[in-house]
């Protein structure tokens, strides 16, 4: 892949907090801190996908976790010098437009027959 | 403090403070809002980790049409103040102590264990070279998205229509 040179081999510790040897590099943001806010997102999104009892902010909360991942993967890709990261993003946010419409789909069909948006009412296949 | 670093803490501190705000608000479209706003800082955070074409997606697809989906379906159903769940001593007392602690944990150890990661210098043309990676190498899963979708389209088509002989509510009342 074009774009990102290689450069394999020079993965010393202090690199990110030194001045690069070509000058013009500026210090940049360390890839751990992304990693970490992608961490708290996405721990954010269990919280609310176990706390919550609506199911449209359920929805949402499992929208949020893909977020969090999709920073992951952007965050890994930038530290390993690919783009595969970003292709798998851009597949990501595909099935997750997919994954909306199918999911709302069904949450329309459940508040029009149930009469309810809260998840403790939706116990069809509970024992 | 570098510029970089600055606008990071920033955009990190709307992210957080945006999904935070996501779970404790009641009303679905509170929390959708706030989702709005987690999605723009993350496309800031794409921008700055120098992937301008996934964050200009962010902002179209996700902030643009997938929450516009989910703003519709709340007006659509009139959605209602979430009912108050009435959490058990057990989950009070040790389930939220424990998630903040798995949380902060979980956190800690990943920016710990991948510290001596640096962000490679990326070159110019990076919208180029997904371009040519989408269009050749992936383009076997790019087409069958295509697929994907339309049976995603098919999908919500068939179950959201009206089924016969099922009298309309009309009502005004809201789901909660």
């Amino acid at each position: 892949v074009k774009g990102y040179p290689a450069r394999a081999g020079k993965r010393k510790l202090p690199e990110h907090l030194l001045e690069s040897a070509e000058g013009k590099e500026r210090t940049l943001v360390p890839i751990s801190y992304y990693l970490a806010l992608s961490a708290v997102l996405f721990g954010l999104g269990v919280i609310g996908f176990v706390f919550k009892r609506n199911i449209i902010t359920i929805f949402m909360s499992i929208e949020l976790m893909l977020n969090a991942v999709n920073l992951a993967f952007i965050a890994f890709g930038r530290a390993l010098g690919q783009l595969q990261g970003q292709v798998f993003v851009f597949f990501v946010i595909v099935v997750a437009a997919a994954e909306a419409a199918v999911g709302l789909a069904i949450v329309i069909v459940i508040a029009r027959n149930r009469q309810s948006l809260n998840v403790e009412r939706i116990n069809l296949l509970k024992l | 403090m570098t510029p970089q670093l600055a606008i990071f803490l920033i955009l990190a501190a709307i992210a957080i403070a945006g999904a935070v705000n996501v779970i404790l608000q009641r009303h679905p479209i509170h929390s959708a809002i706030s989702l709005i706003t987690v999605m723009m800082a993350l496309a800031g955070l794409f921008l700055l980790l120098e992937s301008e074409f996934i964050a200009a997606v962010q902002i179209i697809v996700y902030a643009g049409a997938i929450m516009v989906l989910f703003v519709f379906v709340i007006m659509l159903l009139n959605a209602g103040v979430e009912e108050r769940t009435n959490m058990s001593r057990m989950a009070r007392y040790a389930g939220v102590p424990l998630a903040i602690f798995l949380l902060i944990e979980l956190a800690y150890q990943i920016g710990a264990a991948t510290l001596s990661m640096t962000p490679q210098p990326a070159g110019e043309g990076v919208t180029h070279g997904l371009s040519m990676l989408l269009f050749q190498d992936f383009v076997f899963p790019f087409e069958l998205t295509s697929i994907l979708i339309l049976i995603a389209i098919l999908g919500a088509l068939v179950l959201a229509q009206r089924g016969e002989g099922v009298p309309g509510k009309g009502g005004q009342e809201k789901i909660t």
